[in-house]
């Protein structure tokens, strides 16, 4: 009895609060529209704020110094930089489009990763049209590869670059020479003309040391070389221009694949999958000596492994030729209410100063032409890696560059394909089932 | 409120402006009173009701109509009729995904009941210290999913896991534990199982309390072993409990979303390589909101659904056998 009276009171308690919460709710809710109204309304008078919403990991876009000089020199138009997540394809990207399509709660500019352009550029209608803010007049700062992935399906301008990935290999220093290789960065650049020498060093580094391996794993590899790969082969991968999946075709992505299985098979990677805890804590540990590495890579580094490996990594020319993986875009999305203003600081964010600021604090290599020729980039040394003069060697990779035609279910595919991969690096996929499992599942991801 | 009624007079709700006592004014009052007799209890309940029909109903009807669609997220919407249901059913992974779900599900639900059943039984009999052994084991239950699988996560790394470690001692080679499926759902099930036995096992004792002692002194006194009692008296009590039990397992258990998700350490929810422990619930997610189709996740959806109602009724039809004779 005791019992059921008890019960009882709890439900009734439990019944009020409900309703006290449903009340609550719908109170807090009314007055924050006027609100929101009357701040959209005086917009010319009062200061605007502009959020940025970004990704990445250790310094992401670099923008923390750049922000902060716009908002010394522009008291009415404040800027509010955000960086959501580390992780794009898979928690970034579901998030804006389910902004977007909700209609609110995106930033006023949102950053973009290279691989969802493609998806970004078929969904015109939640973009701003940049051309009415006179952004046309950039073109001239952008390599054609930059400037053209901005444009949207029905040509118009909605995004600017930010920065491109242009290629280096970065490696342990202390681990080479552990190995009785040449640990000098021009040395290590010449042990490794081409692929196959690459794969030469990997066995002489491989039979002196033991306890770590010569690679990462298979992604960062598997990457570097279908950027460069790509270009020779119609400037496309996963997708032909008519967005036709081509990845059983695209004779690209079969060497990429055969070079990873080839280093997989020697024994010669540490079997760990890129961006995740193992691969960081393997950074830091000297788990491997060498990742492929394009410019942004090395901020990525510099932050996993920490101040305590400061002088032990390096970087060094990649074999085999420039390419460029990665890099990114800012965009504004249609549901902006301040438009106008999120132009203007796009247009400082991807020019020549908000290219060099992210440079100088997260190695976030510049595709503008004009920032890329600023000394400051150019003759930029990088301390944590024995001052390596990283403007020389990501910007000599960059030379040249062609666009590569990325397709709309490009991200999918990519991430679908990659797992495969490292379930054949890590053993739960023979090595003989590898490419048909590889072919399969980028298949299912474009389907 | 309530209370109101059995006041004879309803004076002060007809306000002192009308004369006390007019036949009108009490019938006003009576009606209002028998309104507000017949109405309040379903205004009471309404909350739930209203929460149920606005999170509920309402996504349970709406998600079955995006299933209907080539709903892209943020894309373009065309109607299919039934054609995601013809395509998941010959879809290898969703099968996979079913069989992962429903074996972790045999992995781990089979030895918690019988262990929370065997806890139950052994913390009903006086022992000393009883209190604090039950609230012991209902301590993992206050412990976030998260937390949990982080930590069992980490005792099961490849290089620094401290059971490769302890199995290392045997000579045992360092196991990947994510990399095959019996490794991964046997990781997977003592998560599972860490967190929800005692739950279980506080419910099942709740009811053995319920049993009355004089059937277990008339057992006695007619020289039943304690087993016996135990077989005999104290599980076909429990039945009604144990169904309950059992229910509560089947859609936690088809549901399973967090734990391997956690233990495959990125949200890709890929559930490995090959999706050696890829679970329905992540099969729907990484539809809807890695590959961005929103119509086939839906019918996903509608087919887990579907899916925990056969496992309830197998269920159900095997739990009302136990212990009866009938």
């Amino acid at each position: 009895m005791l019992n059921n009276k008890r019960q009882g009171k709890l439900a009734a308690a439990a019944v009020m609060a409900v309703t006290a919460l449903t009340i609550a709710s719908c109170g807090s809710s009314e007055p924050s529209k006027p609100a929101a109204d009357g701040g959209s309304a005086s917009a010319a008078a009062e200061p605007v704020t502009i959020t940025v919403h970004t990704f990445g990991g250790g310094n992401n876009f670099g923008y923390g110094e750049a922000v902060k000089k716009w908002n010394a020199e522009h008291p009415n138009i404040q800027v509010k930089h955000e960086n959501l997540t580390d992780r794009f394809e898979d928690v970034y990207l579901p998030q804006l489009l389910q902004k977007l399509q909700a209609g609110s709660g995106t930033g006023d500019i949102v950053g973009i990763d290279e691989g969802a352009m493609g998806l970004m550029k078929a969904r015109p209608q939640f973009f701003a049209d940049l051309g009415q803010f006179g952004l046309e007049s950039r073109k001239a700062d952008f390599p054609a590869a930059k400037w053209d992935n901005g444009l949207n399906k029905d040509g118009k301008l909605f995004a600017l670059g930010t920065d491109i990935g242009g290629m280096a290999m970065c490696y342990r220093k202390d681990l080479f020479e552990k190995a009785g290789l040449p640990s000098d960065r021009e040395e290590v650049g010449k042990l490794w003309p081409d692929w196959n020498a690459f794969m030469e060093t990997g066995k002489k580094f491989q039979a002196k040391v033991t306890d770590s391996k010569f690679l990462d794993g298979p992604n960062t590899l598997y990457n570097v070389i279908l950027n460069q790969e790509a270009p020779k082969n119609g400037n496309i991968a996963y997708f032909d221009t008519s967005n036709q999946l081509v990845i059983d075709k695209n004779p690209a992505i079969k060497t990429a694949f055969d070079t990873v299985k080839s280093f997989s098979e020697a024994g010669l990677t540490a079997k760990l999958a890129s961006f995740t805890n193992e691969w960081n804590a393997g950074t830091k540990k000297g788990a491997f000596a060498v990742m492929g590495c394009p410019a942004w890579m090395v901020g990525v580094i510099e932050g996993n492994a920490g101040e305590e490996n400061k002088g032990n990594w390096d970087v060094a020319a990649v074999p085999g030729g420039s390419g460029n993986w990665g890099g990114s875009y800012l965009a504004i999305p249609a549901q902006s209410k301040h438009q106008k203003e999120a132009a203007e600081v796009l247009n400082y964010l991807t020019g020549k100063d908000g290219h060099v600021a992210a440079f100088q604090e997260a190695n976030a290599f510049p595709s503008s032409l004009p920032a890329q020729q600023d000394p400051a980039v150019a003759d930029k040394t990088n301390p944590f890696f024995n001052d390596a003069p990283v403007g020389k060697i990501f910007g000599a990779s960059t030379q040249g560059l062609l666009p590569v035609f990325l397709g709309e279910k490009h991200a999918q595919v990519k991430t679908a394909a990659e797992k495969v991969l490292e379930g054949m690096d890590k053993g739960s996929i023979p090595y003989a089932e590898a490419w048909t499992k590889f072919i399969e599942a980028g298949t299912k991801a474009a389907g | 409120m309530t209370l109101k009624v059995d006041t004879p007079a309803p004076v002060g709700r007809t306000g002192p402006a009308r004369s006390p006592g007019h036949r009108g004014s009490g019938r006003g009052g009576n009606g209002l009173a028998r309104f507000d007799l017949r109405a309040t209890p379903y205004f009471l309940v309404s909350p739930y009701f209203l929460l149920f029909t606005l999170f509920g109903l309402f996504p349970l009807g709406y998600t079955f109509w995006v299933s209907l669609h080539d709903w892209e997220l943020a894309g373009d919407k065309t109607f299919l009729g039934i054609d995601n249901y013809v395509e998941l059913i010959a879809d290898g992974s969703f099968w996979n995904a079913v069989v992962n779900t429903v074996g972790i599900f045999v992995i781990a639900t089979i030895p918690q009941l019988v262990m929370a059943l065997l806890l139950a039984n052994a913390l009903n009999k006086r022992i000393r210290g009883r209190l604090f052994f039950r609230l012991g084991i209902l301590l993992p239950l206050v412990t976030s999913v998260v937390a949990v699988a982080v930590v069992f996560t980490q005792l099961y790394g490849r290089d620094y896991g401290m059971i490769n470690w302890f199995l290392g001692l045997f000579g045992v080679e360092a196991i990947e534990w994510q990399n095959q499926s019996w490794s991964a759902w046997i990781a997977i099930a003592t998560m599972i199982d860490w967190r929800w036995t005692g739950y279980n096992a506080i419910i099942l004792l709740a009811a053995m309390q319920t049993i009355p002692k004089d059937l277990y002194e008339a057992a006695s006194l007619d020289g039943a072993s304690p087993r016996r009692q135990f077989w005999q008296i104290t599980v076909p009590m429990l039945r009604p409990t144990l169904i309950f039990v059992v229910f509560t397992s089947t859609i936690g258990g088809l549901t399973l979303f967090a734990e391997p998700v956690m233990f495959e350490g990125n949200p890709t929810m890929a559930g490995g390589a090959t999706g050696q422990y890829q679970t329905v619930a992540m099969f729907i997610v990484k539809e809807g909101f890695r590959d961005f189709d929103m119509g086939y996740a839906s019918a996903a959806a509608w087919m887990l659904f579907a899916l925990i109602l056969v496992g309830i009724l197998i269920n159900y039809s095997i739990t009302r056998r136990i212990g009866g004779k009938k």
